[in-house]
């Protein structure tokens, strides 16, 4: 009787878990990520109202997204009616490369959004550049999503 | 850190030459490690009490046996004995050993020594002895300030290993690293340097600035590293005697993954800008820069041969991280590997005839070793995360770090430095204070 009761409970408590591990890794891939560029908004912060201060980028890639360039666009917009504001870029990489070239990475994924901003009119005296390689994740997690996150470009006021 | 300057008198005083009869073999992993037995050095009375005072150590003589005990443990090669086994007192053993008590538990080896206090100095005399031919295989004397005491320990063990092996050793030596600590996404990272064996730890920058890849000059009293400092990453140089730091070259962009050529006169780095990377030289003494690759593509982690003529280097050109080779000017660029994945942070053996490097391929970091035309690819050590190997001065044995997953909730992170034979056999933790990365391992101290 209660061995039976007991046993019930396991078998309840497997079924519900089975179907939470589901969910979480559904959530995570259409929610979330596209290809593995991350799309969600959990890290994203504000350059301004309505601007986002950051664009992700794919594994080992520096080119920007669809998503990446009307984010890039807004901040363009915002920076030609703010003449006084400059930026700096601080390009990132996910853990999952070596130190030295990861900082080459960042360093490249900044210069591929300062070079979109300034094909949108923004001169090249207002950006600098950073890259902090894989120095400073925003998610400390060892997954897919969280490096992701990890994987990108933020515009951040320099004044 | 006057450690340097304190000049080690160092004389034979007696050197028999016999024919090595024990041999051990280094080239292949070594599955039964060679039986020795490391008597404590012995230590008269008024000596015993005198370094009791000046270094607070009950026994000086068992301290340095101990550190020479742990070298030899450390090396896979050697097997030390439990003293309590030992049949004979340090100072009869020393004076001369009854063989036949030593062979009895199986020692093939025995290193028997005495610590005296001579004019506020310490003076140590060991001799190795070859237990199954009766003989006395080496004899040597040191004399230095008390506190170097562990060095002492070192080079004996130098001393021992190049007999015994035929190869030079690698005891009396340091690694610099990063020392790192907090919380993942706000590591703070000093510069710290130790010795070989984790002691005598000594932190080299506060912690104010983000510092990475610190190496060692062959001359071992500069070191070169990656810094921060206002948020403008640059190579440094560091004079890890004074303390003194300076900026190398006027680069109006980043400047990272520096190393020092084989003569310590330059400096080879990458220099980012518009986002490329491309590898330069400076000239420390006249501070001339030499542009050495002009390509699009990533080119990093540059290593010189150790005659200086070539430089292996990480470059993304065809796509992919890969490592290539080419001549100093930076003519005649050759890909050198082929393997599947993605190959990074290549090193030049100081043997010149191996690269070491880090691999990732379907997710897992390997430390691995290729001959210098890219042939007879090797792989040491698989994990989750590990990079950047560093070689021992005499080529034997690699020290990198390695990372840890972290968990659901993105705790567990660690990072370590650990150390493995070329073998593929020894893996073994270095132990550190903190989380550690970046190793880079000195030459010879006392060479």
């Amino acid at each position: 009787m209660n061995l039976n009761k007991i046993l019930k409970n396991v078998l309840l408590i497997f079924a519900a878990s089975l179907i939470l591990s589901a969910c979480a890794t559904k959530k995570v891939s259409d929610g979330q990520m596209q290809g593995d560029v991350y799309t969600g908004a959990d890290t994203v912060e504000e350059l301004a109202k309505g601007v986002p201060d950051r664009v992700f980028f794919a594994t080992n890639e520096t080119v920007l997204t669809t998503a990446s360039r009307e984010t890039l666009r807004k901040q363009a917009g915002f920076l030609r009616k703010n003449s006084k504001v400059n930026v700096v870029l601080e390009g990132h990489a996910d853990e999952r490369g070596t130190r030295e070239y990861n900082l080459a990475l960042g360093e490249r994924r900044a210069n591929s959004a300062k070079d979109y901003l300034m094909t949108y009119g923004i001169s090249a005296n207002r950006i600098s550049v950073i890259s902090y390689g894989k120095e400073r994740p925003v998610d400390s997690g060892s997954n897919p999503l969280s490096w992701s996150k990890n994987r990108r470009s933020v515009t951040v006021k320099a004044n | 850190m006057k450690i340097f300057k304190s000049i080690f008198i160092i004389f034979m005083y007696l050197q028999v030459q016999s024919f090595a009869l024990i041999e051990v073999d280094i080239t292949r992993g070594n599955l039964s490690p060679l039986p020795v037995a490391v008597s404590d050095m012995s230590l008269d009375k008024d000596s015993q009490k005198a370094f009791e005072k000046i270094l607070n150590k009950k026994n000086i003589g068992t301290e340095i046996s101990n550190v020479v005990k742990n070298n030899l443990k450390q090396t896979g090669l050697f097997n030390p004995l439990n003293k309590d086994a030992f049949l004979q007192k340090p100072d009869i053993a020393h004076f001369k050993p009854r063989f036949e008590d030593w062979a009895l538990i199986k020692a093939q080896a025995l290193v028997t020594g005495k610590v005296t206090l001579v004019n506020e100095k310490l003076r140590v005399e060991f001799r190795l002895w070859d237990v199954l031919a009766g003989k006395e295989m080496m004899a040597i004397a040191f004399t230095t300030v008390p506190k170097n005491w562990r060095r002492v320990g070192h080079i004996i063990t130098d001393k021992v290993y190049e007999r015994l092996t035929g190869e030079k050793g690698y005891f009396d030596t340091r690694i610099i690293y990063v020392a790192e600590e907090g919380p993942k996404i706000k590591r703070i990272k000093r510069l710290a340097i130790m010795d070989q064996d984790g002691f005598n730890n000594k932190y080299l920058t506060l912690g104010n600035e983000l510092v990475l890849t610190p190496r060692f000059s062959p001359t071992n009293q500069m070191v070169t590293y990656l810094s921060y400092f206002r948020n403008l990453p640059r190579v440094y140089l560091l004079d890890i005697e004074t303390g003194i730091q300076e900026v190398v070259g006027d680069f109006a962009g980043m400047t990272f993954a520096p190393r020092f050529s084989p003569d310590g006169k330059k400096i080879i780095m990458s220099f980012a800008k518009d986002g490329n990377s491309d590898i330069y030289t400076m000239d420390l003494v006249n501070r001339v820069v030499e542009r050495i690759t002009n390509h699009p593509s990533i080119d990093t982690s540059p290593s010189y041969s150790p005659d200086g003529k070539y430089i292996v280097f990480n470059s993304d050109r065809s796509k992919y991280q890969q490592i290539y080779i080419m001549k100093n000017d930076g003519s005649n660029v050759k890909r050198i590997s082929f393997g599947r994945g993605l190959y990074g942070t290549p090193v030049w053996s100081p043997r010149g005839d191996l690269i070491a490097f880090t691999k990732l391929h379907k997710g897992k970091f390997y430390i691995g070793v290729m001959r210098t035309d890219g042939t007879g690819e090797r792989l040491l050590t698989e994990n989750f995360y590990q990079e950047a190997p560093s070689w021992s001065p005499n080529g034997r044995v690699l020290i990198f770090y390695r990372e840890t997953k972290t968990n659901t909730k993105g705790e567990g992170f660690s990072a370590k430095l650990w150390s493995i034979d070329l073998t593929g056999y020894n893996e073994r933790l270095v132990p550190t204070k903190t989380d550690a990365s970046d190793p880079s391992w000195s030459s010879l101290l006392n060479n």
